[in-house]
């Protein structure tokens, strides 16, 4: 699944064992594709010792901080950003 | 320090922690996975970055505007205009504060952070409290080193999660016109290239 730039997607709320680089605080949660990192060896596979291939494409992707947390102490313009893995990532009407 | 015993043993060599990694570099050494040396280089190698690189680079942006062009573009390589050592397997991503955007840096999931320009990170950016309430409550935290973002400024916050490592491209402090790249670069702390806090004109003013 790849994504463009402005694309709404989720993040998948899945769960998985061991080394992960998609915090649990964004899992389930909407935002947006803020831009493309590129393709990077997967992590989440070097960390046992494998090759990381083939390699993960990696986002940049932006939520609004209101859909993270009740009650955030803040304006509802603020925003957080993370770097996340395709596999990470769905369309957001399907997560 | 009261007690002001000069030669009294390194509280560290004492920690649990401590004793752990010298029994992992002692196994490392004998098993031959690493050589003393290239220890000794690796320690050097951090010691010898530092927050006032960053410094430098902000210095040389808040005076060139097309250096900041540079570094907004491609910081690794307008690092290696200024003669730093950039060099690292993730990405480096310089984010600029506007009048209406104030960004801050966290990893949420470890320590990630621009080793190769800044060195080691402080030791609060690796502890839990920050890793967690930076992203919840960016806003307190802030407030907790001395910063409130103006009315109306927007806060970004970049948890580096991957491939990514992130510093703060602070705004000039007005009342600065007069100063040399090298006065400007003795404003910028370390805290704000990570965005806890900005740099101040008055803080270094004689």
């Amino acid at each position: 699944m790849a994504f463009a730039p402005g694309d709404r997607v989720r993040v998948r709320p899945a769960e998985k064992p061991g080394h992960v680089r998609t915090p649990g605080y964004l899992k389930g949660c909407p935002g947006w594709i803020e831009g493309v990192l590129g393709r990077f060896p997967n992590p989440e596979d070097l960390a046992y010792g494998l090759s990381g291939i083939p390699e993960k494409k990696l986002y940049r992707v932006g939520f609004r901080q209101t859909d993270l947390w009740d009650g955030y102490d803040g304006p509802a313009s603020d925003l957080l950003y993370a770097d996340i893995y395709e596999h990470w990532l769905a369309p957001e009407g399907e997560a | 320090m009261s007690e002001g015993h000069p030669h009294e043993e390194i509280r560290q060599e004492r920690s649990p922690y401590a004793a752990r990694i010298r029994a992992m570099e002692t196994l490392l050494v004998e098993k031959g996975v690493l050589t003393e040396a290239e220890i000794q280089d690796r320690i050097e190698y951090m010691e010898s970055r530092s927050p006032a690189n960053g410094a430098k680079l902000v210095a040389r942006a808040w005076t060139d505007p097309a250096f900041k062009e540079r570094l907004l573009s491609d910081a690794k390589a307008a690092a290696r205009e200024l003669g730093l050592d950039p060099t690292h397997e993730a990405e480096l991503i310089v984010m600029e504060n506007m009048p209406d955007t104030h960004n801050l840096i966290v990893c949420t999931l470890c320590s990630c952070y621009p080793r190769a320009i800044l060195g080691r990170p402080p030791d609060w950016y690796k502890s839990f409290e920050y890793r967690s309430r930076a992203v919840r409550e960016p806003r307190a935290v802030m407030r907790e080193f001395g910063f409130e973002p103006p009315e109306g400024v927007e806060v970004a916050v970049h948890d580096s999660t991957a491939d990514a490592r992130y510093m703060v491209l602070p705004m000039r402090p007005s009342a600065t016109e007069d100063m040399s790249e090298e006065e400007l670069a003795a404003l910028v702390t370390r805290d704000a290239l990570i965005g806890v806090s900005v740099p101040r004109a008055q803080s270094r003013a004689a």
